[in-house]
């Protein structure tokens, strides 16, 4: 009997274990399931939205927490991904008869408007649905790659990385909305309609993006897991503890890190992707260095450590947001800022730790009225959900102050 | 740059370059409290731009109350207001530090997020406060006028007072670090805090009085600011992403660093914008001085310090 969930075990440990498995069905139960059979598709449509924050904020889990490298450019690549679907869907939209009246027909109407005659090279490949499909992913990716390389093999890091892409996501909004012709400017790419001639406005296209979004919410979500439980995941976590050992072991840190952080970059460009087909349009309000740092809050509120906490966090805090600032517009920027403070002084592991503090006496109670299975099951899994214990959060804290020292 | 000949090119980087100076002035008066901050204590403070805010809110009140209840006042009113928005900004640095600050020394990145947050605080407070539109003191009647250099050139007199406070302040800052015993205290605390606290130095004094000095000085900021522009709820926050920029690429712990890298960005920056429209101009400035860093992650001035 009790070698049975060993046995088990052997596949569901690459993702963390029974228990994080469970969390994971849970998740797909509620946002499958019960989200769409208590709400309206007008709600739901709303949900989907918050939920492909929940990409950006489990990257930011990747990057963040587990890597130590804090990222303040997210938006730069949910940017780029929803740019990329939205570049896509508006040069369907904008097809030689849909805009006959333009000076110059088949071409955006924002380039229209601000006289350009001609689509511009980087606009071509976007006529393809594959080569969408590819560049959404290969666009951030290698944007990741650039940066990840300039700055790992530097040996930049901490605060310094922190800093400098916050710059570079300031720099790609000015630029957004300087060049109006090219990118649609601050109004972003608008109107967007149709799928491969499939109308994405209406209530059943809305539940089928809806469901998609979910499926690969889910699908990144195991992705994570994987990454975190497999050989690289330990030395990525060895790294942020422990960086110059790391080094002197032989493991090429910056490779490490670039990895991360073109893994985290890539989520959320799928997020982002997601965000144009169930918003329908795309602003660079999307890119800057507010809604970037927005998205660690999701992630902070979360848990930073916990791949599926990032998600309920970015999930509550935008529904929070959009029920608050609906009412009162002005408690939300208040309560936003709060928030900040008090993820960082009181719960720095987020909602995901207080309920591994506080759902482990409850877990006890159960596992003793339930004595039959719980005892074997619980005992190796209760480690993995709550992954750090408040004394090694300590350390890595000192650990990344003094590898920001050493640069 | 083929239309122009040389004497015309000559006139447009000397126009170019007064208009650059007053961004230059901002970069600098925000950039020497986070030298401070950020270049000594090593923490960064996401609401720096909220002090110097705060700063120029305080200016606005002392204008305010010298232009409608003490009119006689209106001419002396700038020095008080320079010493209020210090004092304001001084004890509310105080605080953030004795409250915020201090438990999250050794978690850098986490600061970067609380700061934030403060910062999103304050502004909102500006807002119901001030409401959001933007306020312009009353100037005093000897700042309006301007001083005619040559035929062509003609500096406005309140320009030349921005530029003043800078030229002051950054000579003030300088002889605080590095020629006073508390600058002494400071950089011991910044280089080695156990030995600096065996040494007999009161290092969580250090901490809290260096904080707040770089706030006050955001506020002094502040109110040199509010001579030359309106201040609103963000007015503050629009440099700051520009500010750590000016920063790091000064090279942190640089003093002189700091004020090369404040030159450079904002001159480039303006003459740039001569050529291309503003948005460009930005966007390549930042871009190169990215570029830079990637090639020189320490800045362009390192201090020598093993770090």
């Amino acid at each position: 009997m009790s070698t049975q969930p060993v046995m088990k075990a052997s596949w569901m440990d690459k993702f963390g274990g029974r228990g994080k498995l469970i969390q994971i069905l849970i998740i797909a139960v509620l946002i499958l399931g019960v989200l769409p059979l208590f709400s309206d598709i007008f709600r739901l449509n709303l949900y989907g939205k918050y939920l492909t924050y929940a990409f950006v904020a489990a990257g930011l889990v990747l990057c963040w927490g587990y890597g130590g490298i804090l990222s303040l450019g997210q938006g730069i690549f949910f940017g780029l991904g929803g740019y990329c679907m939205a570049m896509f869907l508006k040069l369907e939209a904008s097809s030689p008869e849909n805009t006959a009246i333009q000076s110059t027909p088949g071409i955006p109407d924002f380039m229209d408007w601000n006289q350009l005659t001609e689509l511009p090279w980087f606009w071509q490949p976007f006529h393809s649905f594959t080569a969408t499909l590819i560049l959404i992913v290969a666009v951030p990716a290698l944007f990741a790659f650039l940066i990840g390389v300039a700055m790992f093999k530097r040996r930049v890091g901490g605060v310094y990385f922190a800093i400098i892409t916050q710059a570079i996501a300031s720099i790609m909004t000015i630029l957004i909305i300087g060049q109006q012709g090219y990118t649609g400017g601050i109004n972003g790419i608008t109107d967007l309609r149709s799928l491969m001639g499939w109308d994405i406005q209406t209530d059943f296209a809305k539940y089928v993006l809806y469901f998609a979004c979910c499926a690969a919410l889910i699908l990144c979500l195991l992705a994570g897991q994987f990454i975190l439980n497999s050989r690289y995941g330990q030395l990525l976590i060895a790294m942020r503890d422990q960086e110059d050992r790391v080094r002197f072991s032989g493991y090429d840190v910056a490779n490490i890190k670039i990895f991360v952080f073109v893994a985290a970059s890539v989520i959320s460009a799928i997020g982002g992707a997601f965000f144009t087909l169930q918003v329908g349009f795309m602003s660079p309000s999307f890119v800057g260095t507010v809604a970037s740092i927005e998205m660690v809050i999701f992630c902070a509120v979360g848990g930073r450590l916990s791949l599926i906490g990032a998600a309920y966090g970015a999930f509550l805090v935008n529904l929070a947001k959009s029920s608050l600032s609906e009412s009162f517009p002005q408690l939300w920027v208040v309560a936003m800022g709060a928030l900040f403070i008090a993820v960082v002084m009181l719960f720095p592991r987020g909602l995901a730790g207080l309920v591994s503090d506080y759902a482990a006496p409850v877990r006890n109670w159960f596992a003793s009225a339930f004595k039959r299975e719980t005892v074997a099951a619980s005992g190796p899994e209760t480690r993995p959900s709550a992954p750090k214990p408040p004394e090694s959060k300590a350390r890595d804290d000192v650990s990344m102050a003094s590898a920001q020292e050493s640069h | 740059m083929g239309g122009y000949t040389g004497e015309e090119l000559t006139a447009i980087f000397l126009m170019q370059g007064f208009s650059g100076l007053s961004l230059f002035c901002v970069f600098l008066l925000m950039a020497l409290g986070l030298a401070i901050i950020f270049g000594q204590m090593g923490v960064i403070n996401m609401a720096h731009g909220e002090f110097l805010t705060l700063g120029a809110y305080i200016t606005y009140l002392v204008s305010y109350v010298a232009s409608d209840v003490w009119p006689f006042l209106l001419d002396y009113y700038f020095p008080v207001a320079i010493i209020l928005a210090f004092v304001g900004t001084f004890i509310l640095g105080y605080l953030v530090e004795r409250f915020l600050i201090r438990f999250l020394y050794n978690r850098p990145l986490d600061t970067l997020l609380a700061t934030w947050g403060l910062g999103l605080i304050m502004q909102q407070i500006f807002r119901s406060t001030f409401g959001p539109r933007e306020k312009s003191v009353v100037m005093p009647d000897w700042l309006m006028g301007s001083y005619q250099a040559t035929d062509m050139v003609d500096i406005p007199l309140n320009g030349l007072l921005v530029v003043g406070i800078t030229i002051v302040l950054t000579i003030a800052v300088f002889f605080l670090l590095y020629r006073s015993r508390w600058g002494i205290k400071v950089r011991a605390t910044t280089q080695n805090r156990m030995m600096a606290n065996a040494a007999g130095i009161n290092t969580e004094r250090v901490d809290r009085l260096t904080f707040a000095l770089g706030c006050g000085i955001a506020g002094v900021a502040g109110a040199a600011f509010t001579t030359i522009a309106s201040t609103g709820p963000t007015t503050g926050s629009l440099y700051i992403v520009d500010t750590f920029l000016v920063v790091v690429f000064g090279g942190a712990a640089s003093l002189l660093g700091t004020v090369a890298s404040a030159f450079g960005i904002a001159q480039a920056q303006s003459i740039l914008s001569f050529f291309l429209s503003g948005s460009m101009a930005k966007v390549i400035t930042l871009m190169t001085v990215v570029g830079i860093l990637m090639f020189r992650p320490q800045g362009l001035f390192a201090s020598k310090v093993r770090r």
